[in-house]
C-alpha cells in the first residue's frame, strides 16, 4: 500500500474529472425522517455538489451496485425448433466513492462467497472488477457495531481509501489504477506532520466507539443455545419481511425465476435476492417448509452470520453495519440478540 | 410455441362483473406493449371493456366484484356450473373490498344515504369464494396486469401459480423506497402480499393492504408496532378493514 496526501480541492476535481467520462456513485441525501435525520443512499451522481461524504451511513448498502436486487441471467428465444441465448454481463467502468470500512469489509467476504467457490459468479465478477472504489474513515455511524468485528477498518478491497485532515485527505492507495488516477491532480507524499495527524484522526475515531462486546464465542454459544428461549421471545416479533437480508451488505441468497414472453416465444431468467426470514424460502417441491416458523428463520439467519459462515471461511459474515436492526421495524437487532446470546454465558 | 414440451391451446377466457368500479377489466386491456400477444394466447368470449359480443361457451371465468344482491348470486352460480376454472379478479372478488366497508354498518342508514327515499335490495357484501368455490384469487386494487399475464400463462401451461409469499417491505428495499414510518406515516406493507412493486409507498404514499395478506401475517406485532409509533387503535382497524382482505386486530 502507499499513502499520498491530496488537497480537498484536488480531490473535487478529481471527481468531477471523473464525472465527465464515468458513472459515480456515492451518498447523496434523499430525505429527512420525521425526527428531523438526513437519510442517505448510494446514488449516481450529477455533480461534486450532491455528494456528502460526511454522511451516517446509508439505508441499502453499496452491495446492491454487486448483488443487484433484481438481475436479467440471460434473454433466450425460440427460432423454429432451435433456440439462442444472449447473456450480457456489465462491463462499464463505474466510480463508487464514499464507501465506509464495513461496506468495502462486506465485498471482501461477498468476494469470497462469489469469486472463489466451485462456480464463480461472472455476474458478480464483471461488476466487482470494472468498479473502482474509494473508501472513506468516518466517525462511529450510529447503531453501528463494526468494532466487535474488526471491521471498523480495511487494508484491502479498495483503490483509494481517504481519511479527512481537515484541508486536505490521507489517501491509501492500494491498486495500480488508483495510483495511475492520482496521478490526473496534483498529490504529494506524506510529510512527518500529515503522519501525526492521521494518527490523531484515527485515534479520535477509535475512541468514540462504545464498549464492544467479545463475540469470539459467539460460534460455540450459537451451538449451545440452539433451544433457547431467545429464538422465541424475538422470532415472536419477526414480520417476516426480509428487510434484513435485503439491507445487510453480505447477504447474497436469491431466487431464480423464468419472465415468458405473451406469445411464448422470447423469455428471461430472471434472479431476486432473497431472503431466509421470509416464509417460503425453505420450502421445497411438494409444498413441505423446513423452516415453517417465524423463530426458527429468525434463528438461522443469526446461524448463518455467526456461525455457518465462520466454519466455511473462518470469519463471521456480519460486518456491524447495523442496518438489518435500523431497517427492522419490529427492532430485531444483532447487538441486543447477541447481548442476549453473551448473558446465558455464566461469567469465570 | 411450445414452451417446457407443453403447447399451449388457447382457453375460451369470459369476464363477468358485479359490485365493483370495473377497474380490473379495464386494466386488463391496459399494458400495451404486449396486449396483441394477451389477446393472441387466449380467445375472449366475453369482454365488455373491448367488445360486446355475448357468445356462449368457456373454459375460463374471470369473475370481477363483489356480491351484494340476490340477482348476483344466481348469476354467478350460473357462472359457476358451466366454467371449468373460476377465477376471482381484484380485490372486491377476492375479499369485498371496499364495498365491504358498510356490512359494519346499519343496513337501513345506509340504504337511505346512498338511495334516499328510493331504497333498494343490497344484501350484506360478501366475496366472490364466500358464494361458490374460486379455483383462483388474483388480488389488487385494481390487479396488476403483468401479474395477470403470468397467472394465465400458468394456467395454459397446467402448472400452479405463485403468489409472492413475503410482504410489501421487500420491494420498498429493492426499489430504494424510504420506509413511510420513517416519515410518520401508517403503512400495510409488512402484512400485505408483496408483488406489486410497492407502488404505494414508492409514490409516497402507505399501503392500503389491497393485495391482502402475506403467507405469514404477523397481525400482533404489526398492531404493537403500530400503536408504538402513535397511531391509534381506530385509524389503525380502520386502515386494516379497508380492503376486506386482512384481519382486525383486538
Ligand atoms: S427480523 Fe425484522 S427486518 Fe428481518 S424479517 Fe424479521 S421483521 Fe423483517
Ligand atoms: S447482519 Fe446486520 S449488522 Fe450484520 S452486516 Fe448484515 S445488516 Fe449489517
Ligand atoms: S441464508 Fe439468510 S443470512 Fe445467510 S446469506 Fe442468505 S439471506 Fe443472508
Ligand atoms: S413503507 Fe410500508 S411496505 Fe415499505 S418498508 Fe415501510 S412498512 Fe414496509
Ligand atoms: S402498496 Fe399496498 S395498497 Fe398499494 S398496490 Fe401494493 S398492496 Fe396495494
Amino acid at each position: 500500500m502507499l499513502f499520498r496526501i491530496v488537497e480537498k480541492m484536488a480531490f473535487r476535481s478529481l471527481i468531477q474529472l471523473l464525472l465527465e467520462t464515468t458513472q459515480v456513485i456515492g451518498p447523496r441525501k434523499i430525505a429527512v425522517t420525521r425526527e428531523g435525520k438526513p437519510v442517505h443512499q448510494y446514488l449516481p451522481l450529477s455533480g461534486f455538489e450532491e455528494l456528502e461524504l460526511g454522511y451516517d451511513t446509508t439505508d441499502i448498502p453499496a452491495k446492491s451496485y454487486f448483488l443487484p436486487y433484481e438481475e436479467n441471467l440471460s434473454t433466450w428465444s425460440f427460432i423454429g425448433n432451435d433456440w439462442t441465448q444472449e447473456i450480457t454481463y456489465r462491463l462499464q467502468p463505474r466510480v463508487l466513492v464514499g464507501l465506509h470500512a464495513c461496506d468495502i469489509n462486506a465485498l471482501l467476504k461477498l468476494d469470497k462467497v462469489m469469486t472463489r467457490e466451485f462456480f464463480p459468479s461472472p455476474y458478480y465478477i464483471s461488476r466487482r472488477k470494472n468498479s473502482f472504489i474509494i473508501g472513506i474513515d468516518h466517525e462511529p455511524c450510529q447503531g453501528g457495531f463494526c468494532h466487535w468485528l474488526g471491521t471498523d477498518s480495511v487494508n484491502r478491497g479498495f483503490d483509494l481509501f481517504l481519511t479527512d485532515l481537515g484541508d486536505r485527505y490521507f489517501v491509501a492507495i492500494d491498486s495500480e489504477r488508483g495510483f495511475t488516477l492520482l496521478q490526473q491532480v496534483a498529490v504529494r507524499l506524506v510529510t512527518e506532520n500529515d503522519t501525526a495527524d492521521y494518527l490523531t484522526v484515527r485515534r479520535r475515531i477509535a475512541s468514540g466507539f462504545a464498549p464492544p462486546l467479545d463475540v469470539r464465542q459467539l460460534p460455540r454459544l450459537l451451538d449451545m443455545e440452539f433451544d433457547s428461549e431467545i429464538w422465541r421471545r424475538w422470532g415472536a416479533k419477526c414480520l417476516s419481511c426480509g428487510s434484513c437480508a435485503a439491507v445487510c451488505p453480505t447477504c447474497y441468497c436469491y431466487g431464480v425465476s423464468e419472465n415468458v414472453s405473451m406469445d411464448f416465444t422470447r423469455g428471461a431468467k430472471v434472479k431476486q435476492l432473497y431472503s431466509c426470514t421470509l416464509k417460503d424460502f425453505a420450502e421445497v417441491a411438494g409444498g413441505h417448509n423446513f423452516r415453517s416458523a417465524r423463530e426458527t428463520r429468525l434463528k438461522y439467519r443469526y446461524y448463518h452470520q455467526h456461525r455457518g459462515f465462520v466454519e466455511q471461511y473462518d470469519e463471521p459474515k456480519c460486518v456491524g453495519c447495523g442496518r438489518c436492526g435500523r431497517s427492522c421495524l419490529a427492532g430485531i437487532n444483532p447487538q441486543e440478540i447477541i447481548g442476549d446470546l453473551l448473558a446465558t454465558e455464566v461469567p469465570s | 410455441m411450445n414452451y417446457l414440451g407443453i403447447e399451449p391451446v388457447r382457453p375460451r377466457v369470459a369476464l363477468f362483473s358485479f359490485t365493483g368500479c370495473e377497474g380490473c377489466q379495464l386494466q386488463l386491456a391496459n399494458h400495451e406493449e404486449s396486449l396483441a400477444e394477451f389477446l393472441a394466447a387466449i380467445r375472449i368470449v366475453r369482454f365488455r371493456e373491448i367488445s360486446s359480443s355475448e357468445q356462449g361457451e368457456y373454459d375460463i371465468a374471470l369473475v370481477e366484484g363483489a356480491i351484494t344482491r340476490n340477482d348476483e348470486v344466481e348469476r354467478l352460480l350460473a357462472i359457476r356450473a358451466q366454467t371449468k376454472v373460476l377465477v376471482a379478479l381484484g380485490s372486491c372478488a377476492c375479499y369485498g373490498g371496499v364495498n365491504r366497508l358498510k356490512n359494519s354498518l346499519d343496513p337501513a342508514v345506509m340504504n337511505r344515504e346512498v338511495y334516499g327515499d328510493l331504497s333498494q335490495e343490497s344484501l350484506p357484501t360478501r366475496s366472490v369464494g364466500e358464494v361458490v368455490t374460486v379455483d383462483l384469487e388474483i388480488p389488487g386494487c385494481p390487479v396488476s396486469k403483468p401479474e395477470v399475464e403470468r397467472i394465465i400463462q400458468h394456467l395454459i401451461w397446467g402448472i400452479p401459480y405463485s403468489f409472492p409469499a413475503y410482504p410489501v417491505c421487500l420491494e420498498c428495499k429493492q426499489s430504494f423506497t424510504l420506509c413511510r414510518f420513517q416519515q410518520g406515516e401508517l403503512c400495510l406493507g409488512p402484512l400485505t402480499r408483496g408483488g406489486c412493486r410497492a407502488i404505494c409507498p414508492a409514490g409516497g404514499l402507505g399501503c392500503w393492504g389491497c393485495r391482502g395478506p402475506a403467507a405469514d401475517p404477523n397481525y400482533p406485532e404489526f398492531f404493537a408496532i403500530a400503536r408504538q409509533q402513535g397511531f391509534s387503535e381506530r385509524e389503525i382497524n380502520e386502515r386494516l378493514t379497508f380492503f376486506g382482505g386482512l384481519e382486525v386486530t383486538p
